[in-house]
């Protein structure tokens, strides 16, 4: 039997876990999402991972950005990685995607930020 | 001189939700914010899990925030950034408000005010640690800074001080960055922070978090080479012959926020010792008349939601703000709870739908919430747990129970068995 604290909501249920592969029965849990969460966490762990990815413009030197979706959590530092190698030298804005399928994965890297944008505006406004 | 009918001081999330809601209530309304962007803390709260109450989703700090700066900007408040209030003065109907910014000083009047100033990190003078004056003492939210918004690494192998929160997040945020977090150290026996972000932030990526243990010195000339960690005793005292020395370049704190009031208080708004923030009725105007408070400047809140629901509370109330004698009745929280928002009632007004916010003050099991009159129960409500990091909320119809003046109103906490 494991033990695992669910991070799906600030409830953080305890729940205990038994079996393994296809049975799995988990208990402790006070919502569906929590058994979901318990049973993904034992087959194929799954996270979201918020960064900041560099631009080349100096007043906005990291842009804010996210994964579209979650991601196994074994590829979060290969996704870091490509990340850290990209450098934007055009602004997007807020929901833009940055990287499309990111390590052959089905998450997107997109913006969550529109200051790009909004430097944009200004520099025109001068 | 230019008036207003409300004038919000902080463009943060509270700030903005304030503004909002007092021009929707008919209000001319200025917002004055000393940064040059709106959006406050949350434009560098580059992680998600914003919004899961107000909006169903998991959103990042800079797309909460930028949902609320989109409100303001289509309901075309007036708003002065890179400006900053230097006094108040309280006139006969109102405020005198002295703005400075790059064209100059403007005194401007407001019938009614709103602090929105947020809160403030507690930095290294406030906590005991000896040793020399190194570079490489940050707390989160600066460490949070260099990182997140001007893209530069602050150290490379770090000891955190501290489980609050952003502490946890900036363990992570680093370690994602390739920097080492030796270590998240914690004085008290239980974490700070929500019991979640311990797993995600430092389980998921292997971080130890030491509980009783804390920094007792610091070591290095120009930049921080070295900390004395040791454990410490129940009165959170250091134990001599547990120290430990770690090599680190960096030492960040996460060791609590603290409500920013320097401005309310040269006006005389009273503080409540335990919340740090204003004492303030139903309505969230302050013990001074048309002063009004939301956000983490009223209390340290755990989710940003919250935030943003007392900040349209407070826009709301100040707009419909008019000069009216107070009936004020305290309400009293027992020991069991940290604290409890509101801290008095106004009986001259409406209290059918207060929002009543409270911590408690140890973790507990099974227990129940209580809100006597004149020691009659009249409302409670049964809770699985309850953890002094996480806020509860309630919503409580006042005015059902007849208050009158003398009416002795008390919140309590009444554990079933003791775990």
């Amino acid at each position: 039997m494991r033990e695992l604290v669910c991070i799906v909501c600030p409830r953080g249920c305890t729940m205990h876990i038994d079996g393994e592969g296809e049975n799995i029965t988990v208990t402790g849990n006070t919502c569906k999402r929590g058994a979901q969460f318990a049973i993904s966490e034992m087959t194929k762990p799954m996270r979201t991972i918020c960064t900041t990815v560099r631009t080349i413009f100096p007043e906005v030197p990291v842009l804010p950005v996210r994964v579209s979706e979650e991601i196994p959590k074994n590829k979060i530092f290969d996704v870091m990685q490509e990340i850290n190698k990209t450098v934007l030298s055009k602004p997007v804005g807020r929901g833009d995607v940055v990287i499309s399928k990111v390590c052959g994965l089905s998450a997107d890297i997109i913006a969550t930020s529109n200051v790009l944008n909004e430097m944009n505006k200004q520099g025109e406004k001068k | 001189m230019k008036s207003y009918d409300v004038l919000v001081i902080g463009g943060g999330p509270a700030g903005l939700a304030a503004a909002v809601s007092a021009h929707k209530n008919g209000a001319k309304t200025l917002l004055v914010e000393r940064e040059a962007r709106l959006g406050g803390i949350l434009k560098q709260c580059i992680h998600d899990g914003f919004g899961l109450v107000r909006f169903g989703e998991k959103l990042s700090g800079p797309e909460y925030a930028e949902r609320f700066v989109d409100m303001f900007r289509e309901e075309k408040i007036e708003a002065l950034l890179l400006t900053f209030v230097t006094r108040i003065e309280k006139t006969e109907d109102g405020f005198k408000v002295v703005l400075v910014n790059r064209d100059g000083v403007e005194p401007v009047f407001t019938k009614s005010l709103i602090l929105a100033t947020g809160c403030r990190e507690r930095t290294a003078k406030q906590v005991a640690i000896h040793g020399t004056r190194p570079a490489g003492v940050f707390t989160a939210g600066s460490a949070q800074h260099f990182t997140n918004l001007l893209g530069q690494l602050p150290t490379k192998r770090c000891v955190i001080l501290g489980s609050g929160d952003i502490g946890l997040i900036m363990a992570r945020r680093l370690t994602l960055e390739g920097a080492e977090v030796v270590g998240v150290y914690e004085a008290k026996p239980t974490p700070s922070g929500l019991t979640r972000n311990i797993h995600q932030c430092l389980h998921d990526y292997n971080i130890p978090l030491y509980l009783s243990h804390t920094v007792t010195r610091v070591f290095g000339q120009d930049r921080l080479e070295q900390v004395e960690i040791s454990k410490v005793d129940e009165n959170m005292q250091p134990i001599a012959g547990t120290e430990e020395i770690i090599d680190c370049d960096a030492l960040i704190l996460s060791v609590g926020l603290i409500p920013e009031n320097e401005l309310a208080e040269t006006l005389g708004v009273k503080l409540d010792p335990k919340t740090k923030g204003p004492i303030c009725d139903g309505q969230l105007m302050t013990s001074v008349d048309g002063i009004f408070s939301c956000g983490n400047a009223l209390h340290v809140n755990d989710l940003v939601d919250y935030v943003s629901e007392s900040g349209e509370e407070a826009g709301k109330n100040a707009a419909v703000y008019a000069r009216k004698e107070r009936k004020l009745l305290p309400v009293e929280a027992s020991p069991a709870l940290l604290y409890a928002v509101p801290q008095v009632l106004d009986l001259n007004k409406e209290n059918k739908e207060t929002v009543v916010y409270f911590r408690s003050r140890n973790p507990l099991t099974a227990c129940t919430f209580k809100i006597l009159v004149d020691g009659e129960e009249v409302f409670k409500k049964n809770y699985p747990f309850l953890r002094p990091p996480e806020m509860e909320r309630l919503q409580i119809d006042f005015d059902s129970f007849h208050l009158t003046e003398h009416s002795k109103i008390s919140l309590d906490i009444e554990v079933k068995d003791h775990a």
